[in-house]
């Protein structure tokens, strides 16, 4: 390892600390070059972002993904903030995969963790202002006059003393060969006209008509579509298989064996899948074929019973603990989730003997290409990734493996066509990498007034970093940080705490799921509080107001939801009131949720009133669209969703049995945010972990009813009121 | 050879008739706007009109709609000037996008049954479309507007689907 690299590892951990959370000093990827994963935040290169055509046509090149979180608009509208383009001739175009597009602090091309808009916030401005200054530069070379009595204007360069004016389109050339000046200063807030202002998103009119091209519309000529027949045990391999019936299925053309599985290929999707349905295959489960989710629950429970590695200690909890006037203790089960995008994981490849074109979409550019010329057996230049749009990411899509894209090369080789893997909606569920399943064992010591002195925390679940690239870089002291997050840096003032770690090495491959460890931190933490509030004979509003006495922000966001939400109104009859806060991806909420329960069980949710501090927004209707989206996410979450094994199979397969919230379900939704002058900070992932804590907050408020497992189901429910009753 | 009329051109198609029309549609026309979601008529990302009526394409066999009428998202206008195109732009409802053909197709029948659906109209006839990214209060509005743009003059007042969010933000 050179000096220079080690310093760019220290430079990452230093700006990703800042930044916020586990999950940023995990992208460090040993098995890529310096070179690959170096960040470039000096290197300001504004047309390799920028395009402007001689019809004044600007395309700004988007370095991250779209998957619905609107960074197709909000990168834009920082850059044009500076540019100063006409905002009616801006496109977007994804770039392709070079160290120049890399993510400014994770040092590698890819988007996730609520980081765009952080992460961005200087660069597409300094981009966008470089732009302008050279384009100004062209203009006033060209008309021999100093830059500084020029103006931009829409798109123009404007000369007001002489009425001489210029477009961008006809300086670009010139523009293009002059010198980025080393020092880009940028606009002071008061003087933005984009930034702050709902926008609306650019994706919008293809996404109505539907032209948008997602990786699953993708033609290639000559391509060929593939379904793959895999283990119904994660893992396992293939002994042997007749393809008799299948290859007799018209429209199949050949039927070969993968390292994942066996690849029906055909003329197109249906042939593919009926040729599959035909195929005979025998395998060799391996050891994952006694996989049971109900030997889990209690192997964790167990495990939790005794402290795990320590995350984080403050204080003296034990002590504390044995001198609390009153004690409680509760233990809380979330399960493995899939992430269940509308759009199915897909992957087309055009595999040539010196070359491989990727079409996918994807969320983790440069891991992909690093694993898929490795499985190509070329170098990663001569691999090239089209990002498409997402049809839903939620983290699935920033496969550390790059399981779905090796795959596909994979395919593509034993096919020599080209070829679309295509994975049906049982695959992309049935197909592993799933948010882990948590065992959360808490205790809490209040003292003569209720208030809580000692808080353990004891946490059971697979890492998601063990066994990746990623492991060297995101697990310290056994700690992997995205298991604790949300747990070990709660910002409640409790004198004395223990937050400690068993992770479990299960055959399940895990992932992030949106929001990643705050999924059930979020839940546990915030449930397990309303417990000691409760317990301590405290107003759970006012409870947490005190614990935060020193978290101004988390404070703010606390009592504008409490306030909107009406917090110790009187409710219809049967209705109960929820509040939770959750502190993740450096951005603050809290959320109050009215719910009721039917007779048989079913939990209605009625409104969510949501606010939210994520610091100066780009694109409000945006952070207001993601604060619904996560909401209903989490919801689904809370109510609906599990994965569980019986022997080493995955019990659901579709939406049937992978319920998704639906219209008649869904609640009304009140977003509130925060104005604030700090730096932008996460947006797509913190409105999902306070959603289950504050609806079981809610349930109980309602009923008397603590929900301890999630998804919450009827029969928790319709037992105790019958009990009451 | 299956014949039917698509987009209102009439069209003829060479495959297996048990073929779902969803992949007919997709592979052999190009009109990639239908989506594939679950293949068993649980999320509606494949919704179509059939002689006006909302179908699942990836359940229906080709043959079903032999002499009929389908009808895709590409074939609501040429130019983004169909009302629920018009609100869901102004609205932005999107996100991930992926299931927005459907939910606009089974929208559009709504509509052309019942001009200005309640909530509970509106529960009734979108709750066989799933939107991952959560955008249904979004596509609730839009309906009450598209059904303002349509032709009402009255704003809509449904309990459930009142403007109500306020985004406060100063600068």
């Amino acid at each position: 390892m050179s000096a220079q690299a080690t310093l760019d590892r220290r430079a990452f951990l230093k700006t990703g600390a800042a930044a916020g959370g586990g999950l940023v000093i995990a992208f460090y990827v040993p098995a890529l070059s310096a070179q690959e994963q170096k960040p470039k935040p000096e290197a300001i290169a504004p047309f390799a972002y920028i395009k402007i055509a001689s019809d004044e046509k600007v395309t700004i090149v988007a370095n991250h993904s779209e998957m619905g979180q609107g960074v197709y608009t909000s990168l834009p509208m920082l850059l044009n903030e500076e540019l100063e383009a006409d905002w009616s001739k801006i496109r977007v175009e994804a770039a392709p995969v070079d160290a120049i597009y890399n993510h400014p602090i994770f040092g590698i091309q890819m988007t996730g963790g609520s980081t765009t808009t952080a992460a961005e916030w200087d660069h597409y401005r300094k981009l966008g202002a470089a732009g302008r200054m050279v384009l100004v530069e062209a203009a006033a070379q060209k008309w021999n006059v100093p830059a500084s009595s020029c103006h931009v204007e829409k798109g123009f360069v404007i000369h007001a003393a002489t009425s001489r004016k210029a477009s961008y389109g006809s300086l670009v050339d010139a523009a293009s060969k002059l010198a980025v000046p080393a020092d880009i200063p940028l606009k002071e807030p008061k003087n933005f006209t984009l930034i702050g202002k709902p926008t609306r998103r650019l994706d919008t009119p293809p996404k109505t008509n539907g032209t948008a091209q997602f990786g699953l519309d993708v033609v290639v000529p000559g391509m060929m579509t593939a379904v793959i027949a895999r283990c119904p045990v994660l893992g396992g391999k293939v002994l042997g298989f007749d393809a008799t019936e299948a290859q007799q299925v018209p429209g199949v053309k050949a039927v070969l064996q993968v390292p994942t599985g066996v690849a029906v290929m055909a003329e197109g999707f249906w042939p593919a899948k009926l040729g599959r349905d035909k195929l005979k295959v025998k395998w060799d489960e391996g050891d994952n074929a006694s996989l049971s989710t109900t030997k889990m629950l209690s192997d964790f429970s167990a495990q939790s019973a005794s402290p795990g590695a320590i995350a984080k200690k403050v204080g003296d909890p034990q002590s504390a603990m044995a001198s609390a006037s009153k004690k409680i203790v509760a233990e809380y089960d979330v399960p493995y989730l899939a992430h269940a995008m509308m759009e199915p994981l897909n992957c087309v490849v055009d595999l040539k003997d010196d070359s491989c074109e990727i079409w996918t979409g994807t969320q983790f550019e440069t891991v992909d290409r690093a694993n898929a010329a490795k499985a190509a057996g070329l170098s990663p230049e001569k691999v090239k990734i089209n990002t498409t749009l997402l049809g839903g990411g939620f983290g699935r899509r920033a496969n550390p493996a790059s399981d779905f894209v090796v795959e596909a090369v994979q395919v593509a080789k034993v096919a020599k066509a080209p070829v679309k893997v295509v994975w049906t909606r049982e695959d992309d569920m049935q197909g592993g990498w799933y948010r882990p399943m948590w065992h959360d064992r808490f205790a809490a010591g209040l003292d003569a007034s209720g208030n809580p002195i000692a808080w353990t925390h004891t946490i059971v679940g697979q890492s998601i970093m063990a066994g990746t690239l990623f492991e060297s870089f995101g697990i310290k002291n056994g700690i992997d940080s995205a298991s604790v997050e949300g747990a070990a840096d709660i910002l409640y003032g409790i004198p004395n705490l223990q937050v400690d770690l068993h992770s479990p090495k299960i055959g399940v491959p895990v992932q992030w799921w949106r929001s990643v460890g705050h999924s059930h931190t979020g839940f546990s933490v915030e449930a397990f509080l309303d417990e000691v509030a409760h317990a301590g004979g405290k107003d759970p509003y006012q409870l947490r107001q005190n614990l935060l006495a020193k978290q101004p922000r988390m404070l703010a966001v606390l009592n504008l939801a409490a306030q909107k939400a009406g917090w110790g109104k009187p409710l219809a009859r049967g209705v109960g009131r929820g509040i939770a806060t959750h502190f993740s991806f450096d951005s603050y909420v809290a959320q109050v949720i009215e719910a009721s329960v039917t007779k048989d069980g079913t939990v209605r949710v009625h409104r969510v009133v949501c606010a939210v501090d994520c610091g100066r927004v780009v694109n409000p209707d945006t952070v207001k669209a993601q604060m619904e989206g996560g909401i209903n996410f989490g919801l689904t979450a809370a109510l609906k969703t599990e994965i569980t094994f019986e022997n080493g199979r995955v019990q659901q397969s579709n939406f049937n049995d992978y319920p998704m919230l639906r219209m008649f379900e869904a609640p009304i939704i009140e977003v509130f945010i925060v104005p604030s002058e700090e730096k932008p900070t996460g947006v797509g992932e913190p409105s999902v972990p306070p959603v289950a804590p504050a609806l079981t907050n809610a349930i109980f408020a309602a009923t008397g009813k603590r929900i301890r497992r999630l998804p919450i189901h009827a029969s928790d429910l319709v037992e105790k009121r019958g009990a009451n009753s | 050879m299956t014949s039917f009329v698509l987009n209102g051109k009439s069209v003829q198609v060479d495959v297996d008739p048990a073929t779902p029309l969803l992949w007919v549609l997709r592979e052999s026309f190009g009109l990639t706007g239908t989506k594939y979601g679950c293949g068993m008529a649980l999320c509606g990302a494949c919704t179509v009109h059939l002689d006006g009526e909302a179908i699942r394409s990836c359940v229906a066999p080709l043959a079903r709609v032999e002499g009929k009428h389908v009808k895709t998202i590409e074939g609501l206008s040429n130019d983004l000037s169909h009302p629920l195109q018009k609100a869901w732009i102004e609205i932005d409802v999107p996100q991930c996008g992926y299931c927005q053909s459907g939910q606009i197709m089974s929208a559009a029948v709504l509509l052309s049954k019942i001009a200005k659906p309640t909530d509970t109209d509106i529960d009734e006839a979108m709750s066989g479309n799933i939107c991952r990214c959560g955008t249904y209060p979004r596509i609730r509005r839009a309906i009450h507007r598209a059904a303002e743009l349509a032709g009402g003059k009255t704003a809509a007042t449904n309990e459930r689907s009142g403007d109500v969010p306020t985004t406060e933000v100063a600068r």
